[in-house]
């Protein structure tokens, strides 16, 4: 029995505008490039692949499932500016052969820096996803599919998600295959799905690379690949970019007419189906514990997080970012709230990352900056300007209070619910 | 192969980039078995009064703290001429005026001091140009006892003196260009140098462009051909003084460091401007200019005008030591070139560890990838950069670390292999 379960990613951030230390406004972000970026990459990508799968759902009578994990941030850009887009999201969502994943709402780095504000993240996003597509995630994936013990620990404390999804590296499996579910160390409940990423690359990466020796890939070849595994493992993690289909991949290199005829090459065998990641980790006893004590991700060939905490740029904006969380947060100011978290996409660190950058080999993908140190010196100047108003709101806060003699009471009254006001997409309250 | 190199005095005697490149160049072509006739215009040959002297590679490099055995197989000649890198008409009537004053002084002094060649006033009859092609009948004299392959000319001054050893002996000529009057002079350029430019490149069996930049402006301003263009970058020396110790100076104020000639290639008013808005927001911060040149005077007084006149330090022309130490001292090089066609400079600093901020008007800028970039004109954004690396520690060590590690791979070693192979394929040709 080989199970094919596709897992889709699909984000993109809020970009920042260009900023300089002389500037003083709040528009930090591009709205014009962002509107544009997203109309884009909703009619190369988004729109056809949505259209596309609706039909191949329907032509296989619920046998072909798929798996999508969708960021907050993005979900309000569709809503701004390809609605078209969510409602074949909610389309697909109403099939019933469609899973979402749970993650953090702003794609953000904060499990690496602040607990209580990446498990608001989460409920933010659990929330969002409940309301805009009628199911609660059961499945986590971190951003990045960053992921340690201390990840596994955390998400299980929470209850609410029944397994994880993350990389299969080689330098945590060892001999070990990605093709089983396992199950974290110490856990009791949770489950882990890994990314087979040797298969998952084949498409999204080496799809249309003419010097893969493999090249071109068709389907019933790809199907071949995926049957070899019956025998020698459950599940076939399929973890990607969505934008590889039409973006990554164009649509010229046939993307979407070798994912037409997947869910007939891989259904031609009778031992196979397509799950989604509940459904896979139902199906399957996990056969293995896995102890990540290092922390991993998908990203380039180490697999590790330096693509964003690489170098020193990294490490200060990061740690600058969220050394303003309590102030931020005594401001209740939504608008400023909503900018602090809007500013801990990963991708913003992702562009400041200086790795293969002398080769030339920068992270390309709409990326606003010429280079890593532009993205660090926009983003501080950006940071600089929201400690700024972080202190003016505090002392406004602090006068109005003064002027009120018994106001202390008032203040303390108010609990940490800051997030209630911000979760909504615009226009879904 | 043999290679008849038209070429400038080596560093530190000279200012800028143009001496450094010869040294750097012949010293690596050496290196990889080319023979060199290395001819140079000298003010003060040993015997000023021969006009043309074969030298040793000994006394070529002498006292210049460059060691003689770093060359093999290198032939030195030096010609008397008061020709030196960056000499334009101006200076040059400058330099006739400063000899003519000494003269009259000399021969007033009851000594009679000794008076050599520069500060002979007869030696510098006629203007530039005649002093260029008399440059260039000296050269032909040498090219008729002298056996090579191949000619390669530095700049204009000596594209004559190529033309006229080729015509002698029918060996193709290759023309380096460090420079255009474009570079140095922008739109105002002079026709008459611009001329021998051009004449130079279009005679030119091979023209060889320190950068895309460079070669563009060759390709649309002289009428050159894109395939006749080699693009040779340039490399750096190795100098390990230069990469050492931070300075444990105790510092109460940031140091912003201009070196360079203060012309108008150079972009000094922009580094001024950026610097008047740098201060509208960090206050304990200076910008020291070290340097000379025609906009000296001019710099200085508009240092004042802003009114930032006890913010801008001018130490004048610096060498050797003085460089490392302004170099230990600096938080950040700034290049704002108006047109730079290489821009060495930059990675010496950033082999010295001081991280770059540069123009994109530079050549440099094509390949270097570790360094801060703006258009010359846009000094919000410089000022913009230079306050963020003033201010954020972790952005001046990403750029030190990413920028020296960078620098490493710029080797004269390289640009050598390429101008080889530059000449291997002309000599197959002819």
């Amino acid at each position: 029995m080989a199970s094919v379960c596709f897992y889709f990613q699909v984000h993109q951030p809020f970009r920042l505008g260009h900023y300089t230390i002389f500037d003083s406004h709040n528009n930090y972000f591009d709205d014009s490039r962002n509107a544009q970026i997203c109309r884009k990459v909703a009619e190369k990508c988004y729109l056809p692949s949505n259209l596309l799968f609706l039909d191949l759902i329907k032509k296989y009578h619920g046998r072909f499932k798929i798996s999508y994990s969708i960021t907050g941030v993005l979900l309000e850009q569709l809503q701004l500016y390809a609605p078209r887009v969510l409602e074949t999201f909610q389309e697909l969502a109403d099939t019933g052969c469609v899973e979402f994943l749970g993650e953090t709402y702003h794609h953000s780095l904060s499990f690496l820096y602040s607990h209580e504000e990446f498990i608001r993240q989460i409920k933010a996003h659990t929330r969002t996803i409940q309301k805009l597509f009628g199911q609660r995630p059961r499945i986590f994936r971190n951003t990045e599919l960053i992921y340690n013990n201390n990840l596994a620990e955390l998400i299980e404390k929470l209850g609410t998600f029944d397994g994880i999804i993350t990389e299969g590296a080689d330098h945590i499996l060892g001999y070990r295959s990605p093709n089983f579910v396992y199950r974290p160390v110490n856990s009791k409940r949770l489950k882990l799905l890994l990314k087979n990423y040797r298969l998952s690359d084949d498409i999204a990466f080496r799809f249309s690379n003419r010097s893969w020796s493999q090249w071109p890939l068709k389907a019933d070849k790809f199907a071949s690949w995926v049957n070899a595994i019956n025998g020698c493992g459950f599940v076939v993690n399929l973890f990607m970019d969505y934008e590889t289909f039409g973006e990554h991949q164009w649509e010229s290199t046939g993307i979407f007419d070798f994912m037409r005829h997947l869910p007939h090459e891989i259904l031609k065998h009778p031992d196979n189906d397509f799950k989604t990641p509940s459904e896979a980790i139902n199906s399957y006893d996990a056969v293995d514990e896995i102890d990540i004590p290092y922390t991993i991700s998908w990203a380039d060939i180490e697999r590790d997080i330096s693509a964003w905490r690489g170098n020193p740029m990294q490490e200060n904006a990061l740690a600058e970012l969220y050394g303003f969380e309590k102030k931020v947060m005594k401001t209740h100011d939504p608008e400023i709230i909503a900018h602090w978290r809007k500013l801990q996409t990963s991708d913003h660190f992702y562009y400041m990352c200086t790795k293969y950058f002398s080769d030339g080999d920068v992270h390309k993908y709409f990326n606003p900056y010429e280079s890593p140190y532009d993205s660090y010196i926009n983003f501080m100047n950006v940071l600089d300007n929201l400690n700024y108003r972080c202190s003016q709101s505090l002392s406004q806060r602090n006068r109005k209070a003064s002027a009120r003699s018994c106001k202390k009471a008032i203040l303390n009254q108010k609990q940490n619910n800051e997030y209630s006001d911000l979760l909504c997409v615009p226009g879904m309250s | 192969m043999k290679t008849f190199m038209l070429g400038w005095e080596f560093p530190p005697f000279i200012s800028g980039g143009l001496g450094t490149a010869c040294y750097g160049l012949s010293k690596a072509l050496d290196q990889l078995g080319v023979k060199i006739t290395f001819v140079l215009p000298k003010a003060n040959p040993a015997h000023h009064a021969e006009h043309l002297k074969m030298i040793s590679a000994k006394d070529a490099v002498q006292s210049n703290g460059i060691k003689t055995s770093m060359f093999k197989d290198v032939k030195f000649y030096t010609i008397a001429s008061p020709l030196r890198p960056y000499t334009s008409p101006d200076t040059y009537e400058q330099q006739v005026t400063n000899a003519a004053l000494l003269k009259g002084k000399n021969a007033a002094g009851p000594s009679g001091q000794h008076s050599d060649f520069l500060n002979n006033a007869d030696n510098y009859s006629g203007d530039l140009y005649t002093q260029v092609n008399r440059y260039a009948e000296k050269v032909a004299q040498i090219a008729v006892t002298e056996d090579f392959d191949i000619i390669h000319a530095h700049d204009w001054m000596t594209y004559p003196a190529g033309i006229a050893a080729a015509g002698i002996s029918c060996k193709p000529l290759v023309v380096q260009v460090h420079a255009t009057e474009f570079d140095r002079s922008g739109e105002h350029i002079n026709q008459s140098i611009y001329d021998i430019e051009r004449q130079g490149m279009h005679f030119a069996s091979k023209v060889i462009a320190v950068s895309n930049f460079t070669k563009n402006i060759i390709v649309e301003r002289y009428g050159i051909q894109p395939e006749k263009v080699e693009v040779v970058y340039n490399g750096v020396e190795r100098d390990n003084n230069y990469c050492c110790t931070q300075s444990s100076l105790e510092k109460t104020d940031k140091i912003v460091l201009f070196l360079g000639r203060i012309t108008m290639q150079k972009g000094p008013e922009y580094f001024l401007a950026a610097a008047k808005k740098v201060l509208e927001v960090i206050k304990n911060v200076k910008f020291i200019m070290a340097g000379n040149g025609d906009m000296m005077n001019r710099t200085i007084e508009l240092a004042a005008r802003l009114g930032i006149g006890s913010k801008v330090l001018f130490t004048g022309f610096l060498r050797g030591e003085d460089v490392r130490k302004a170099y230990q001292m600096a938080d950040l090089y700034v290049m704002p070139s108006v047109s730079e066609p290489f821009g060495i400079a930059p990675l010496e600093a950033l082999q010295s560890n001081v991280p770059v901020l540069i123009s994109k008007q530079s050549g440099i800028a094509e390949v270097l990838a570790n360094a801060l970039k703006v258009d010359f004109w846009d000094i919000r954004e410089m000022a913009d950069k230079i306050v963020a690396v003033l201010r954020h520690p972790s952005l001046q060590q990403t750029l030190k670390k990413n920028g020296s590690s960078e620098v490493v791979k710029f080797r004269w070693e390289d640009s050598a292999a390429k101008i080889k192979k530059i000449y291997e394929q002309l000599l197959v040709s002819v």
